[in-house]
């Protein structure tokens, strides 16, 4: 530290002044943090407690709104829809983005140029992509019952099925984010070392014992880094799901989202939607930490 | 690869070998490249051509001849400028107020040591999006301020503060601090360290940073869909009512979808490489 010429009293005093001077300038971020994120979590906390549809008076219920949810048969489906999309939404994405990373660790001519195209799902405006699906979903006249037809396959119900209606959403959310994964995935491969390869080579591993026994233990960190992610983000799911099926048919793709939706903004059940999205925070918490927990486990190994 | 000890092979057949290991590698780069150029060219396609041809079973691919009038007339007849001006002011607006609070915020966070408060930001991003929309929805209507482009920037600030702040603070620390404690040791205040050494520094972060929330602002169609008006609705918003209203006119619909997508995807090719950090810690997105 350059303060050591500074007596000491003085420099305490400096440094304790100079603390403060910096947190003067988080201070307007914290304002508005407070607002606009700090004070919706509270008064969400609060009103789930309180039975309040707007336009008439809240009166408190105390723990009687989540007495409701447990029983209630529509937002326990919603879960396991959730959970069902969560679980494939995940998983594929995973596979398929490890799988691009590894095309791409290589070097090739045009990397750059394919990789960028690669990446652009990623970015591109969730309801824009959401429309695009839903005209290619089209049982009729959509572009995928066409390629279906073309490898000689029937053609497919897709998002107007009770039973496909989500492994089709997932194929959305697979083109959306497998970029992510990869994105992540490539940069655990950067940070490789080379010595295991070239020794395991030396002792005539193929390909795929090089994969399975040095790449991927060393990988596993990003890979559960990126699980971490995409199960938050597959949980919270909105954009496609509302504007491609609205959850249905029926309510075969009703999610936890789209059922809050359904109480808070069609409804106007605050105190019931306020109680849903706390139990939807804790499933959230709770899954990122069982995930961080095996990224822990996977360090020791 | 080939290894040295391998058994002599001759020397045809060892070509063959790798020009095999070749196309079966560019198959799978084309393999795994071609959802999305496919998915973005049909989108294309059915933006420039017309609605007959557009609903043709088995489909055409290639529009003969091109036409545009499906981006006229979702401009004429769907008013797409207006939003897009809405969607210009309010994730414009709300990034601006961002980096105002959040680039300073940033560096405050660098200089203490204060990366605790980052915490904050994750729990933010594990929140879902319309959880904040109840309590805020409900304030705005005590305000009187539903339907109005301000309650849009100031929900909006939900996305574009913790971007910012997160962007920010990471890229100050990677900053070098003597010069800024030289300045200090000369008697500078703490704001002259900030404003003259570490601001011009910082500049490669705060386009990161700007083009981060702009573009996660600018994606989000909740928000809107939940507190916006007739007049105050954000692009999103109004490509995904071309759909309720006309069900099938594909051809506006997938011009709507262009229009909205395509600064991003330009502003996109831009930062490609920082995207990473702004989607995996970048704070509110999506539902």
């Amino acid at each position: 530290m350059s303060t050591t010429a500074i007596p000491p009293v003085r420099g305490a005093r400096f440094l304790a002044r100079r603390r403060r001077s910096y947190y003067a300038f988080i201070a307007p971020a914290l304002v508005v943090v407070g607002a606009v994120i700090v004070f919706p979590w509270l008064f969400t906390l609060w009103m789930s407690a309180f039975d309040w549809t707007i336009g008439s008076a809240a009166h408190f219920v105390g723990f009687g709104n989540y007495a409701q949810l447990a029983t209630n048969r529509r937002f326990l489906e919603s879960i396991l829809h959730t959970f069902y999309f969560t679980a494939l939404a995940v998983a594929v994405p995973l596979v398929l983005g490890t799988a691009a990373a590894m095309i791409f660790h290589r070097e090739f001519p045009l990397r750059g140029v394919l990789r960028g195209v690669f990446v652009m799902p990623m970015m591109a405006t969730p309801v824009a992509v959401a429309l695009v699906w839903t005209m290619m979903f089209h049982p009729q006249q959509g572009v995928l019952n066409y390629l279906l037809s073309l490898v000689g396959l029937p053609p497919s119900l897709w998002v107007y099925s009770p039973t496909l209606v989500i492994p089709s959403l997932v194929l959305v959310e697979v083109w959306h984010w497998t970029p992510l994964v990869m994105l992540i995935v490539l940069g655990g491969l950067a940070a490789l070392p080379t010595e295991p390869y070239e020794s395991a080579r030396l002792d005539g591993a193929s390909e795929w014992q090089l994969f399975r026994f040095i790449t991927l233990p060393l990988v596993a960190p990003f890979l559960v880094v990126a699980a971490v992610i995409r199960t938050i983000d597959a949980l919270k799911t909105f954009d496609t799901i509302y504007v491609i099926t609205g959850g249905g048919p029926g309510t075969a793709s009703e999610t936890i989202n789209l059922y809050l939706y359904l109480q808070a903004f069609a409804f106007y059940n605050i105190g019931t939607a306020s109680a849903v999205v706390v139990v939807f925070f804790v499933i959230v918490l709770a899954l990122a930490l069982l995930l961080l927990h095996v990224r822990e486990r996977t360090k020791w190994s | 690869m080939t290894v040295a000890t391998d058994a002599p092979v001759p020397f045809p057949r060892r070509r063959a070998k790798r020009w095999a290991r070749r196309v079966a590698f560019w198959l799978s780069v084309l393999v795994i490249v071609s959802p999305a150029v496919l998915v973005f060219l049909w989108m294309l396609s059915l933006s420039l051509k017309n609605e007959i041809d557009n609903l043709t079973y088995p489909p055409i691919f290639i529009p003969a001849p091109p036409t545009f009038d499906n981006f006229l007339q979702v401009f004429e007849q769907n008013a797409i400028g207006r939003y897009l001006w809405n969607s210009i002011v309010v994730s414009g607006g709300a990034t601006l107020v961002a980096l105002l609070i959040g680039v300073p915020a940033g560096f405050g966070i660098a200089r203490v040591g204060a990366q605790r408060l980052t915490v904050l930001i994750l729990i933010a991003r594990m929140t879902p999006a319309l959880s904040y929309l109840i309590p805020l929805f409900a304030v705005f209507q005590l305000l009187r301020l539903n339907n109005t482009l301000t309650a849009m920037v100031i929900t909006h600030l939900v996305i574009t503060v913790p971007i910012v702040v997160y962007v920010m603070a990471g890229y100050f620390e990677t900053l070098p601090k003597e010069l800024e404690e030289a300045v200090l040791i000369d008697g500078g205040s703490v704001w002259s360290t900030f404003r003259y050494v570490a601001l011009p520094l910082a500049r490669p972060g705060i386009v990161v940073g700007t083009i981060l929330a702009f573009i996660f602002s600018w994606n989000n169609f909740v928000f809107g869909a939940v507190l916006a008006g007739r007049e105050t609705r954000t692009l999103p918003v109004a490509v995904y009512n071309v759909l309720t209203f006309e069900q099938l006119a594909w051809g506006p619909l997938a011009a709507a979808a262009i229009v909205v997508t395509l600064p991003v995807l330009l502003l996109t090719i831009i930062i490609q490489k920082e995207i990473v950090v702004g989607l995996t810690h970048g704070g509110v997105k999506g539902g």
